[in-house]
C-alpha cells in the first residue's frame, strides 16, 4: 500500500484549560473517503481544522502529503492544495456567484482571468449552479451556497478535500442536492475527510468512520463493521442513538 | 436692518465668500479621500494576525508598525487640530517651504487618518470571521484577503461613520483658518473685520455651513441606500431546478 497522504501523531490541543485533543492517531490513504463523527464538542472539527492548520495543534505530529505541516514555510500554497468547506458556506459576501470562484484562483494560482472564468464555471456547472453565476450570494438558498463553496473549493485543484459538517445548517430538505454532490466526488475518487452528522451518509459513501469521543478515537473502521458490530460500547451507544433519531 | 444688512454682505462679499466655500469643499473632500485610504492602510494592517509560521523577522515588523500606528493614533486623535495645523505648518515650513493649502489638506488628512483608522478597524471586526477563514483556506495570504474580502465588507459596514467624518470635516476644516487658508471661517472672519457686522456675517456663515452639510449628508443617504439595495438576481429563462430561489425581499430584512 502506498504511504498515507495524510498521517497525525499524538496531537493534542488545548484551549485555555479545555483539553479538546487528547493524543489523537490518524491517518487517511490516498483516494480514501473518511467521516468522523461523534458528538459535539469530542473534538472531531477542531482534527479537521487542525490539518488545513486553522487550528494549531500543541503537540504532535501532522504529515500531510510527506511534509510536516506544522513547520511548513509557505503556508499559503499547502492550503490550497487542501479544500475546505465550512457549516456556514462562508461564502464571501462582497462577491456575486462567479467573483467568489474566481478571485481565490486569481489570488493563489496566478492564471489569467479567462482560464479561472473557464474553471469556475466548469465546476458550477458540475454543482448545478452555473446558470446562477451572477447571482449575489446573499439571494441563494443555504444548499446552492453551499454547493458554490463545493465548486469554489474544487477550483483550486485539491488533493484533499475537507468537510466540516457541511450539511449542519440546511433545511433538511436541502441536505439531499448537498451530498449528492459529495457522493459524485467521493466516486470520483477524491480523497474526503467529512465532520458529519448524516449517519446514513457516512455508512453509504465513506471507505472508513471515525468514531471520536472525549478528544480521542475510541474507534474506527469500515461502516459495515463499526455500524454493525462496534467493539467498544460508546461507539454502540452513539450510533444507536444517532441512527434511532 | 438686520436683514437688510445680511443682503448688503452677500452683494458685496459673495465673491469671496463663494471662494472660502470652495476652499472648505476643496480641503474637507480631499482630506476625507485621502484620510480614507490612509485610514485603510493603517486600520488593515492593524487588524491582520499572523500565522503562527510566519517568521520572526515578519513578527518584529508587525509589532512595531503596531507601536507606530498607536503612537500615531494616540497623538492626532489626542491633540487639537488646530495645534497639529500651526506646529507642522510651522515646524515644516523652513525644511519643504510649503504653501498653506497642501499644508492644510495634509494636516486635515492625517488627522482624519487616525480617526478612519479607528473607524475601520471596528468596521473589520463586524465582518463574520468566518469570511477571513474561508479566504485563508483557500490559500489567500493575510494581505490578500484583508484587501480583497475583509476591508471591502468593512467599508460597507462602516460607511455611515466614514461619511460622518466628511461632515465633521466641513466643519471642522474651520480650525484651518489658523494657518491663513481661504476657507470660509477665515473668509468670514476678514468680512466682518471691515464691515463690523459680526453678527450678520457670522450669521451668513452658520447659514453656509448648515447647507454645505445638509447637502452632504443627503448625498451620504442616498449612496448608503444604494449600497443597501441587494443585487436582484438574474433568473435563468428555463427554470429546471426545483429549487426555490430566495429574494432578500423587504419583510425579511426586517
Amino acid at each position: 500500500m502506498s504511504e498515507p497522504i495524510v498521517e497525525i501523531k499524538d496531537i493534542h490541543k488545548h484551549y485555555g484549560s479545555l483539553e479538546v485533543l487528547k493524543g489523537v492517531d490518524f491517518s487517511v490513504n490516498e483516494g480514501e473517503v473518511i467521516c468522523l463523527v461523534g458528538r459535539s464538542g469530542s473534538g472531531k472539527s477542531t482534527l479537521l481544522r487542525c490539518i488545513n492548520l486553522l487550528e494549531k495543534p500543541d503537540g504532535g505530529i501532522i504529515k500531510v502529503f510527506g511534509q510536516d505541516i506544522l513547520h511548513i514555510k509557505n503556508i499559503n500554497s499547502y492550503r490550497a492544495q487542501v479544500g475546505m468547506c465550512f457549516q456556514q458556506f462562508n461564502l464571501f459576501n462582497n462577491m456575486n456567484v462567479l467573483e467568489n470562484c474566481v478571485k481565490p484562483q486569481l489570488k493563489v494560482l496566478k492564471i489569467s482571468k479567462a482560464e479561472a472564468t473557464e474553471k469556475a464555471l466548469k465546476f458550477l456547472d458540475k454543482v448545478g449552479m452555473k446558470k446562477f453565476a451572477s447571482a449575489d450570494v446573499r439571494t441563494i438558498s443555504g444548499g446552492q451556497k453551499q454547493r458554490v463553496a463545493i465548486a469554489r473549493a474544487l477550483c483550486m485543484n485539491p488533493k484533499l478535500m475537507l468537510f466540516d459538517e457541511p450539511t449542519s445548517a440546511l433545511d433538511p430538505e436541502m441536505v439531499g442536492e448537498v451530498l449528492t454532490i459529495m457522493k459524485e466526488l467521493a466516486n470520483e475518487g477524491l480523497t474526503m475527510i467529512i465532520v458529519t452528522h448524516e449517519m446514513n451518509f457516512a455508512r453509504d459513501v465513506s471507505d472508513r468512520v471515525v468514531f471520536m469521543d472525549q478528544g480521542r478515537i475510541e474507534e474506527e473502521g469500515t461502516p459495515k463493521k463499526l455500524f454493525n458490530n462496534p467493539e467498544s460500547e460508546r461507539t454502540a451507544a452513539f450510533l444507536k442513538a444517532s441512527i434511532n433519531k | 436692518m438686520f436683514i437688510s444688512n445680511c443682503i448688503d454682505i452677500l452683494n458685496k462679499y459673495g465673491s469671496s465668500l463663494m471662494l472660502g466655500v470652495r476652499t472648505t469643499l476643496v480641503v474637507a473632500l480631499t482630506g476625507t479621500v485621502l484620510g480614507l485610504l490612509l485610514g485603510l492602510f493603517v486600520g488593515g494592517f492593524r487588524a491582520v494576525k499572523l500565522d503562527f509560521t510566519a517568521s520572526p523577522a515578519s513578527h518584529f515588523l508587525k509589532g512595531f508598525f503596531d507601536v507606530i500606528a498607536n503612537i500615531y493614533i494616540t497623538v492626532f486623535r489626542g491633540t487639537p487640530m488646530m495645534v497639529q495645523a500651526v506646529f507642522i505648518y510651522y515646524a515644516l515650513l523652513d525644511i519643504i517651504h510649503w504653501d498653506k493649502l497642501p499644508a492644510a489638506i495634509f494636516v486635515i488628512s492625517i488627522n482624519t487618518g487616525a480617526y478612519m483608522a479607528e473607524i475601520i478597524r471596528s468596521g473589520i471586526q463586524a465582518v463574520d470571521p468566518g469570511q477571513t477563514e474561508a479566504a485563508r483556506s483557500l490559500g489567500m495570504s493575510n494581505s490578500q484577503t484583508m484587501f480583497s474580502v475583509v476591508i471591502p465588507q468593512a467599508i460597507k459596514n462602516a460607511f455611515p461613520a466614514i461619511g460622518n467624518e466628511f461632515i465633521v470635516n466641513i466643519k471642522d476644516s474651520s480650525v484651518l483658518m489658523i494657518i491663513s487658508i481661504t476657507e470660509l471661517m477665515f473668509q468670514a472672519k476678514s468680512i466682518a473685520g471691515s464691515t463690523f457686522h459680526f453678527t450678520e456675517t457670522y450669521f451668513i456663515e452658520a447659514l453656509i455651513y448648515l447647507i454645505l452639510t445638509s447637502i452632504a449628508s443627503l448625498i451620504l443617504n442616498t449612496i448608503e441606500k444604494r449600497m443597501n439595495t441587494t443585487v436582484r438576481l438574474s433568473l435563468p429563462s428555463s427554470e429546471t431546478d426545483n429549487i426555490t430561489v430566495n429574494y432578500l425581499s423587504k419583510k425579511e430584512e426586517k
